[in-house]
Order: C-alpha cells, then sequence, then structure tokens
C-alpha cells in the first residue's frame, strides 16, 4: 500500500488558518469595567455587528479603581465618560455609519449587573435626548434566578 | 573562492508551525453573539392630554432600593411575578366592545378589561440593583411571550412553532425572504392580541 502524501498539509492547514484569522474579531475596546452581565432567558439576538453601538458601565476594574474610586462609571469607546458624553457619542456613532444604516442603530448597554439603577436611568434619559430610542440590555443566557445572591 | 550550494531549508516542519498557529486561532476566536433584551424607549414629548386609564388596567410593579419587589403595592416573591403578570394580562374582564373573545382569565371585574388596555407600569429606585431590574423585565417579557406562545398555537397549529420560535427564525439572518414575509404576518397578528404595553415611570426629579 502506498503512504498517503502528506506534501499538501501546510497548504490545507494554512488555509484553515487563514479562515480564522480573518474571521477573528478582536475585541475593538479595552474594557475598563467591570462586566458580569446580568441574567436572563428571554433574550433576542443582538442585530448585526454594524448597526450597534455600546455603551459599557460600571465599576472600574481594579487597576483602575486607584485612579477613579469604585462608584460605577459609563465607558464610552476607551474612555471613561460622564452620562453628558452619552448625547455626543451617539451623534458621532450615528455620524460614522453609512447613511441607510443611521436610522436602524440600536444602542447595546452592557451594564455591570452590580451598578445602581440611577445610572442606566440618566443613560436612558439621555438616549432620549437624542432620539436613539432602540435599545438592547445586553444578558448573558441563564435564568433570572442567578441575578439574586 | 568556491562557490558554495545554499542549504535547502527544510520545510518538515511547517506544518507544525501553521497547525501551532491554527490552534491558536481557534482557541482565541469567540464567534461573538450578543443577545440581551429588546426595548424601545418613549420620545420625548409633551403629553398635552394624558389619556385617562382605569386603575383596574394598570398593573403596578415597583422595585424599591432594597431590591424588594411590590406589585399592585403588595409586597411578592419574584417567582410569582410571571404568574401575576398572565393573570392580569390575560384577564378579559371587560364587557360589551370590551370584551376580549380570546382570553381565558379569570374575568375578574377588578382586573385588566382586555389586552390590549392593559397596562404594565414599572418603576424602580435609583438605587434598584441594575440585575434584579433585568430580572423583572425578564420576568415580564416571559408572561407576554408566554400568552403570545399560546396564541401562536392555538392561530396556527399545523406550523407546529411557538411565537419565540417564530420569532428567532424571523430574526435569523440566513432566512429567506419569502418565510419572512409569511412569517411577518403572523408575528403581527400574534403581537396585535398582547401587544407588549410596558411602561417606565419617568424618574422622579426628586431624590
Amino acid at each position: 500500500m502506498p503512504a498517503i502524501s502528506t506534501a499538501s498539509l501546510p497548504d490545507i492547514v494554512f488555509m484553515l488558518l487563514f479562515f480564522f484569522m480573518v474571521a477573528t474579531v478582536m475585541r475593538d475596546s479595552t474594557l475598563m469595567v467591570s462586566n458580569t452581565l446580568p441574567a436572563a432567558d428571554q433574550v433576542q439576538k443582538l442585530d448585526k455587528k454594524d448597526r450597534v453601538m455600546y455603551i459599557y458601565a460600571g465599576k472600574p476594574s481594579d487597576r483602575y479603581q486607584a485612579k477613579y474610586g469604585t462608584q460605577a462609571r459609563i465607558q464610552l469607546n476607551d474612555k471613561f465618560a460622564t452620562v453628558q458624553d452619552v448625547g455626543a457619542f451617539v451623534l458621532a456613532e450615528r455620524a460614522s455609519k453609512r447613511q441607510e444604516l443611521q436610522n436602524v442603530l440600536t444602542t447595546a448597554l452592557k451594564v455591570d449587573g452590580e451598578t445602581n439603577m440611577g445610572l442606566i436611568t440618566d443613560i436612558k434619559q439621555e438616549l432620549r435626548k437624542v432620539n436613539a430610542l432602540k435599545i438592547n440590555y445586553t444578558t448573558r443566557l441563564g435564568a433570572y434566578t442567578q441575578n439574586f445572591n | 573562492m568556491p562557490k558554495r550550494s545554499a542549504p535547502e531549508v527544510n520545510a518538515g516542519s511547517m506544518a507544525d508551525i501553521a497547525f501551532l498557529l491554527l490552534i491558536f486561532f481557534l482557541v482565541t476566536t469567540t464567534i461573538e453573539t450578543d443577545s440581551g433584551i429588546n426595548r424601545k424607549l418613549p420620545p420625548i414629548e409633551d403629553v398635552v392630554d394624558p389619556p385617562i386609564i382605569k386603575e383596574r388596567n394598570i398593573f403596578t410593579v415597583v422595585v424599591n432600593k432594597n431590591n424588594d419587589l411590590l406589585v399592585e403595592e403588595k409586597p411578592m416573591n419574584i417567582k410569582d411575578l410571571r404568574a401575576s403578570a398572565v393573570a392580569f394580562l390575560d384577564n378579559g374582564g371587560g364587557k360589551g366592545e370590551e370584551a376580549c373573545n380570546f382570553c381565558q382569565g379569570e374575568k375578574d371585574p377588578s382586573s385588566s378589561d382586555n389586552p390590549d388596555k392593559a397596562i404594565i407600569s414599572l418603576k424602580n429606585d435609583r438605587e434598584t440593583e441594575y440585575q434584579v431590574y433585568i430580572a423583572v423585565q425578564n420576568e415580564l417579557v416571559a408572561a407576554y411571550n408566554e400568552l403570545r406562545d399560546r396564541e401562536y398555537l392555538r392561530l396556527y397549529p399545523n406550523d407546529g412553532i411557538t411565537f419565540t420560535q417564530a420569532d428567532k427564525i424571523y430574526s435569523d439572518p440566513r432566512t429567506s425572504p419569502s418565510t419572512k414575509e409569511a412569517l411577518k404576518e403572523k408575528l403581527n397578528t400574534v403581537k396585535l392580541l398582547f401587544p407588549q404595553k410596558l411602561s417606565e415611570a419617568e424618574p422622579s426629579k426628586t431624590n
């Protein structure tokens, strides 16, 4: 029985490699806040990536606590922001999208489970002011009982 | 000088190196699909004449700053929330024009007239924890989904799927446009039977 030629093995592997390199999306903003999402099971999938803008909120992670304290904060792109910056951020994000997508944008709120609702209410109020009405409370999949501890 | 022939590079280990890289990318790739609870915020507008809503058509849910749940001004365990929301929405206590012909509830005259009139009002304190709020939202959405599933199965028994499954198929980008079109109509019919009327109180100016 002749041995199977393995000469093309590197080519095959390289092909797979390139596929995964292309398909990998590196997280575009590094998280500066702790972000344990609450659990929910009545969820819907989020829209396509290019139609979503992300707002993070939560306690600053350990390495930033010395500078920013432990009070929950908002993170937009790569920096901490205040509630007043949310409106400008949404408008800038909206302007950066293609024309036909500008009206179908969703704002995904990735908020740490232990944040107080006051901050979220403020964010929602800002979003209403700039007419960004479609929001999504991003959650992880799980029973709601996991939220009580 | 004698001409030295360049030694050929051994490519035997190429496959190993490529495998190594491949495994690295395989492990680090997370084909992320975020999911969550979709909500639509009400636009800011001055309501000149707020419509008068009867007390019995409002189901008040309050989460206070100690994360306690108060439903219709009575404390409640969150595990009972879904059932009582279903009971409220499905009550169908209306008479004459406001009667609800598909409701299976108790027709209690002190509860909601019909699902179209029934409003769930959710109020929370600034110090409520987000995860508790999400749990409450989740249960309220679950109540709506439970009723919509029931109606979907009643109206379209031949499909053999529930409302939530149909909605999942509808929002899947791989679904063909013709299937989507057919589903959209059915979904909208069911949505109209149990419209999601979940109102959130404006943040109170005090505190």
